[in-house]
């Protein structure tokens, strides 16, 4: 690859290479103040062209790497940042072995983490980004690592995909933490918010699971609660899981370790600040 | 003249979990995992290591616990999907 950006997210060392400089820039700047792995990464992503000739002609790009969804479509050079975006989620959802990974957000207040994991739309990568400007420290939006052998959770602060009308949420931050506006992606329109100074400072301290919370949004839903017992959050989790049946045995440990000792519920919302109450009810009564 | 006969593996139980009356088994030679309610994890043990055809399962079980009258149709129906599932077989 003729340019690279190395990058240390949590436990996870990511190795980005691409045929062009311009998404490898944004991703500097993206992730400035972030450390640079020493060694070997974990996980090698690969933004190049989809056919040679497309380095120049209309300039499109595959994402590559360790491991690759062969039927993926390409993106306009312009959304090379989201490509190399989704190309460390790719790996670390096909590769990753050392963890259990739940897909979800997950903040850490009291020394303690919330998770928050539920259907693709349900607001946990806002309200976990939210969150981690309003008290909590974020420790991730999208995958939750949790340890096969303590059962503790890594932080993974990755950058924040803040799509369509969520950016608005975050209108008060500094500019300079806002990547480009990527227009006209398969989720519409994406901006990504570099999580804030202390989320990147506590990147490497382990956090152990008190509360895990499904929510759910809906415009006119009345806000609600209910109970989610343990059966049914295992069942939930091996849905929200990349890797559960992968790790086998390990996995089934770790699973049940945390079902069996992290209440749950799930919450209906019909606006953030709303959701924001519940979140902060329920903490206090965990 | 009896049945067909039904065994599952001796260790069909050792990675398993209760979970609200539920029982959560890790099934080690497939790798998959199963959500049981009774009366399957019983019928599981029953045949755990040991062949049996549903007579044999039916007073095994009936050891432990009271069987009702439509037992054996029962038994019938989850010896299918226990079957279906991978966690018995026919030896």
């Amino acid at each position: 690859m003729k340019h690279v950006f190395r990058l240390k997210v949590g436990p996870v060392a990511f190795r980005i290479g691409s045929d062009w400089e311009a998404p490898l820039a944004q991703l500097r700047r993206l992730y400035a103040g972030y450390p640079t792995p020493e060694g070997i990464c974990d996980f090698t992503v690969r933004v190049e062209a989809d056919k040679p000739w497309r380095r120049r002609l209309r300039p499109s790009v595959a994402i590559r790497g360790d491991y690759v969804l062969p039927d993926a479509a390409p993106l306009p050079l312009a959304q090379g940042l989201l490509a190399a975006e989704m190309g460390m989620n790719l790996q670390m959802a096909l590769g990753q072995r050392r963890y259990l990974l739940l897909h979800a957000g997950a903040v850490e207040r009291d020394g303690q983490a919330l998770l928050l994991t539920g259907e693709s739309g349900a607001g946990k990568s806002t309200l976990s980004a939210l969150l981690g400007e309003r008290g909590w420290r974020f420790l991730g939006d999208e995958f939750a690592l949790l340890g096969l052998g303590d059962g503790e959770l890594r932080p993974f602060p990755r950058a924040v995909s803040l799509k369509n009308a969520a950016a608005d949420l975050f209108a008060d931050l500094p500019e300079e933490r806002f990547g480009p506006v990527l227009s006209g992606t398969p989720k519409g329109t994406i901006r990504h918010l570099r999580p804030n100074d202390a989320a990147i400072a506590g990147m490497h301290d382990r956090v152990p699971p008190a509360l895990i919370l499904f929510p759910r949004f809906g415009p006119e839903r009345p806000a609600a609660v209910r109970p989610v017992g343990a059966a049914e959050l295992f069942m939930r989790l091996t849905q929200a899981s990349t890797n559960y049946v992968a790790l086998a045995r390990t996995g089934f440990d770790a699973l049940t370790r945390l079902c069996r000792s992290v209440p749950a519920a799930a919450i209906d919302y019909g606006s953030t600040e709303e959701a924001l109450a519940l979140v902060d009810r329920l903490w206090a009564a965990r | 003249m009896a049945g067909p006969r039904y065994l599952a593996d001796a260790d069909v139980l050792a990675v398993a979990a209760e979970m609200e009356g539920l029982t959560i088994v890790f099934h080690q030679a497939s790798g998959q995992t199963h959500i049981l309610a009774p009366p399957a994890p019983q019928i599981l043990a029953a045949l755990a290591g040991d062949a049996g055809d549903e007579e044999q399962i039916l007073s095994r079980i009936g050891a432990d616990f009271d069987l009702a009258p439509a037992a054996p149709a029962a038994l019938a129906a989850r010896l299918a999907e226990l079957e279906a599932a991978g966690l018995v077989h026919r030896p």
